[in-house]
């Protein structure tokens, strides 16, 4: 049974997290560095630029990389402080195993590769091949998010393999695939310089992709008209000219009606409609009685501003559309994104220059790492892994029979559920803590305690690695070389700037040594991460994500390549649809007509607020690394729950009084942080903490139908009053809560 | 001592406009060696409890410095390309003078080693020609770093301004506030 083996409180105690700062003097060796490495930032979709200073293996500062196109040289706080994940003290350095009673053991590699390839044999021996499942993230390079994804196909021969890229934009993949064929964001950022409006649609941008500001504001110096769709008045949304503040979990209702708009003043391309297009009588005939008063009583914004932001879309030659999780984490996410495309087909603003639309990817190699194969339904290429055609093209690459390759499996939360419900016996986890980052994770929690085996391979010891029976000490992603592809279609070039400290291997050579323990060592006959990105470039050859074209040599000599790339004599594309070529069956892109409907949960008397989640801009996701960066830590110590002033006054709460959040799935208490700045009928906390400070506790298992994102945005609650006042933050010890 | 190159076409502006409060302009600052990992740059919330709004306020390099002028042991001086510098430590008592007297709110003392410190625009970095490090990371703009020229091109609709007006008093600066296009001061009431 895969229970933490000694009390979370020792773990914590043991293994972290604890807060790393460098020391005042700087960390040894940063001001006469061996190296100075270009590399990027291991968080965010963006994909900064940035120079790591090393010396004798360690990385002791950074440095700006004022080349790099997309970023110039800034950085947020987090790419400022990334540098202390390294030589930090919780570093895992050894394979550990737990014992109940003793707590993580260190053991030798011998006896932690044995014992995982043991036990993933007894548990397949015994229930089947299906009852070994495999969860990844898409913090992984390209190519280990490739070598995952053949992994668990081809040792493992498991269909039920998924990612935490589940839980960031899948929506907007599916959509864009509706639309365009193709999954990815259309335009370079650079597109929004002459913009004449940017609408942002449910992006927390100046929290959760900082360096994005920059390009929004290179717009709006231009003259751009800024449109900012957000429950709350976040940094980028304060300096909009329009802020429509939705009520969570309404958005198709708002874009629906602002196509009701252009239909009705008739701000249309018409050319464009009917030359490049299909669907579009069936979006319209959607949308007929959607109007502006029946989208102000949905989405709770005044029909005059959602008439401006229709009248402002409508009119403009040129402009910029992006989304992000706000609209993608609902489980109509797919819907909502199609809505936002119907409305740049309809004025024909694509392909482009300064006509730009995109989803803003979240994970680091959010893009990259979706499209070459450790998706449950998907291979490498973006390939459908229940297309025969797909599924001969891989099988024939990878030098197995088609019919032994797995069809589709488990999406990520319902894994989890098989393995609560018992179909799934045994895991293994790389880049994923879903302890934290799973809506309803209670249930996470006891599916983890019910398997059998579970064997984990991270390099700090997460809430979720407290679970394992065996972890297997990886890597850093400045300890192994590779690619990513950025939020706008970039492959940039990560660099192994040092080697894994102690017995910590790189998890590419973890894999591969699995791979060769479960008979399957042929198939993985790897030098270098070069050979698995040339095979990589191999697989994708003539798909949807072609990057056949593009080789490190070339990404190296031009700080990237924009996919796709078909031939090694091709530049890349930068801007997608100039010729209007779409990817679809009929090369037309398609409108998609959207139905409004209401969010999974519905406050009712019980549960009479709305909760919806978000990040803060000094965390990264379920805060594995961030929540042991001291500065970063200190900046936003806790989870706060941001309600508004009336709502406070109406439940008679207090500032930084201590209520109880109540869903149906459980309860957490939250100091209250009373602002303006958010609707009254809504609360937000964000979600980076761990234990009694997760509010993926009280977040639902709702999922989107098509994309199976879960829908964090919105829960409904009920809000307790404890009437007593919250401690200093200082005290709270928030980031290491049990 | 080699010979500082600092470029005099380079010069600082701030919008605090665009400030998104994301404090990476502190941690970069607070990585600088002569720091001690104490930020020189802060940011702050106006009134969180109605905006998000945040300003950051760094050392505007006054003309005519006012934390020099009170200084009794004449430990701030100017440099000839208008950068004030921390105080001399050899020199600095502690007296908090300085604190007291500047317009912006800018020198601090730190109790710990008895001595104020201040911003000295990253001189181990301007003076051989790169950006200071607040200005270099800052994403958003609200702190940049450049020739004016460069400046009036990306920003066409704002004016940047350097005089300030509090009370009777007005003060001069090296560092500029960027304003609505046409503005010529700040007046501080």
């Amino acid at each position: 049974m895969a229970r933490p083996p000694v009390s979370e409180e020792r773990l914590a105690a043991d293994f972290g997290p604890h807060l790393n700062y460098a020391p005042p003097e700087g960390v040894p060796g940063r001001e006469e560095p061996d190296d100075i490495v270009e590399t990027h930032c291991c968080f965010c979709g963006m994909q900064c630029g940035i120079k790591l200073l090393v010396k004798e293996n360690r990385v002791v500062g950074f440095e700006p990389w004022e080349e790099f196109p997309f970023n110039e040289g800034r950085l947020c706080p987090k790419g400022v402080q990334r540098y202390l994940q390294d030589n930090h003290p919780d570093r895992l350095t050894r394979p550990l195993e737990g014992r109940a009673g003793e707590g993580f053991v260190p053991v030798g590699w011998e006896h932690a590769l044995d014992r995982t390839v043991r036990e993933i044999r007894r548990i397949q021996e015994q229930y089947g091949r299906q009852a070994f499942g495999m969860l990844s993230g898409v913090s992984l390079t390209n190519e280990k998010s490739y070598l995952v994804g053949k992994f668990a196909r081809v040792a493992l021969q498991t269909p039920n393999l998924d990612y935490n890229g589940r839980l960031c934009m899948v929506s907007a993949g599916a959509g864009n695939k509706k639309a365009f064929g193709m999954d990815r964001a259309c335009n370079p950022w650079s597109d929004m310089t002459h913009a004449e409006v940017i609408m942002i649609c449910g992006a927390n941008v100046s929290e959760t992709f900082p360096t994005l500001t920059h390009w929004v504001w290179t717009g709006r110096d231009n003259g751009a008209k800024l449109i900012v769709v957000d429950p709350r008045l976040t940094p980028i949304a304060r300096t909009a000219d329009l802020h429509l503040a939705i009520r969570p979990g309404r958005d198709s209702a708002l874009y629906s009606a602002i196509l009701r708009e252009l239909i009705v003043h008739d701000w249309l391309d018409h050319d464009f409609i009917a030359q490049h297009t299909s669907g579009f009588e069936a979006a319209s005939e959607a949308v007929q009685d959607y109007t502006l008063e029946w989208a102000e009583t949905v989405t709770g914004i005044p029909a005059s501003k959602i008439a401006q932001a229709a009248e402002w879309w409508g009119a403009a030659k040129t402009s910029f559309l992006c989304h992000a999780r706000g609209i993608e984490h609902q489980t109509k996410g797919v819907e909502n994104v199609s809505a936002c495309i119907n409305l740049v087909l309809a004025t024909g603003r694509i392909g482009r220059p300064y006509c730009g639309y995109g989803t803003i990817t979240g994970q680091g190699n959010g893009q990259g790492g979706r499209e070459h194969g450790h998706k449950t339904d998907q291979l490498p290429g973006n390939r459908d892994i229940e297309n025969p055609e797909d599924r001969r093209f891989i099988a024939d690459i990878w030098g197995i029979p088609e019919p032994e390759l797995p069809h589709s499996g488990y999406t990520a939360y319902e894994l989890l559920e098989a393995i609560h419900r018992g179909e799934i016996k045994g895991l293994l986890s790389i880049c994923f803590n879903p302890v934290v980052s799973l809506p309803n994770n209670n249930m996470v929690r006891e599916a983890l305690d019910k398997l059998e085996f579970y064997a984990c391979i991270d390099f700090f010891l997460s809430e979720t690695a407290r679970h394992a029976d065996i972890v297997l000490a990886g890597s850093l992603q400045e300890e192994e070389d590779g690619t990513v592809t950025t939020a706008e279609g970039r492959v940039v070039r990560i660099r192994a700037a040092v080697r894994p400290p102690g017995e910590a291997r790189r998890d590419t050579a973890i894999l591969l040594e699995l791979a060769r323990r479960l008979g399957a060592g042929d198939k993985f006959a790897y030098e270098t991460s070069e050979d698995i990105f040339n095979e990589l470039r191999r697989a994708s050859r003539g798909s949807r994500a072609d990057y056949f074209g593009i080789t490190y040599e070339k990404v190296e000599k031009n700080m990237g390549i924009f996919w796709p790339c078909p031939d090694l004599d091709h530049p890349g594309t930068p801007r997608l649809w100039e010729d209007h070529q779409f990817r679809t069956p009929d090369q037309r892109a398609h409108f998609v007509p959207v139905k409004y409907h209401d969010p999974g949960e519905v406050t009712d008397d019980e549960f009479d607020v709305i909760l919806t989640t978000g990040r803060v801009v000094s965390q990264y996701l379920s805060g594995t690394q961030t929540r042991r960066i001291g500065r970063l830590v200190d900046q936003y110590p806790e989870p706060l729950l941001e309600l508004h002033p009336a709502l406070a006054r109406r439940k008679k709460i207090a500032e930084r009084e201590l209520v109880r959040v109540v869903t149906r799935r459980g309860s957490a208490i939250f100091p209250a942080q009373i602002v303006e700045t958010i609707r009254e009928d809504t609360v937000f906390i964000p979600y980076h903490w761990p234990g009694k400070k997760s509010v993926n506790m009280l977040t639902s298992g709702h999922l989107d139908p098509v994309s199976k994102i879960p829908e964090f945005k919105v829960s409904a609650c009920r809000l307790e009053p404890t009437g007593q006042q919250a401690p200093p933050p200082s005290e709270t010890q928030a980031w290491q809560a049990t | 001592m080699i010979a500082p190159q600092f470029n005099t076409e380079m010069e600082f502006f701030m919008d605090p406009q665009r400030c998104i409060g994301c404090h990476a302009c502190e941690m970069a600052c607070a990585e600088c060696e002569t720091n001690g990992q104490l930020p020189m740059i802060t940011v702050d919330y106006v009134k969180r409890a109605t905006s998000p709004q945040t300003v950051m306020q760094i050392c505007m390099h006054c003309e005519d410095p006012a934390c020099a002028k009170v200084c009794p042991a004449d430990a701030i001086v100017k440099d000839e390309f208008g950068v004030v510098m921390s105080a001399n430590t050899s020199r600095c008592v502690g007296c908090s003078n300085c604190v007291l007297a500047c317009p912006f709110g800018v020198p601090k003392k730190i109790e710990l080693s008895d001595l104020m410190m201040k911003c000295n625009m990253c001189y181990d970095r301007t003076s051989v020609g790169k950006r200071p490090m607040c200005a270099t990371v800052c994403p958003s703009g609200a702190l940049w770093y450049g020739t004016r020229e460069k400046l009036e091109r990306l920003r066409p609709n704002s004016t940047p301004i350097n005089t300030f007006v509090f009370g009777k008093q007005e003060v001069k600066t090296k560092v500029h506030y960027m304003m609505p296009k046409g503005s010529t001061k700040l007046v501080v009431d």
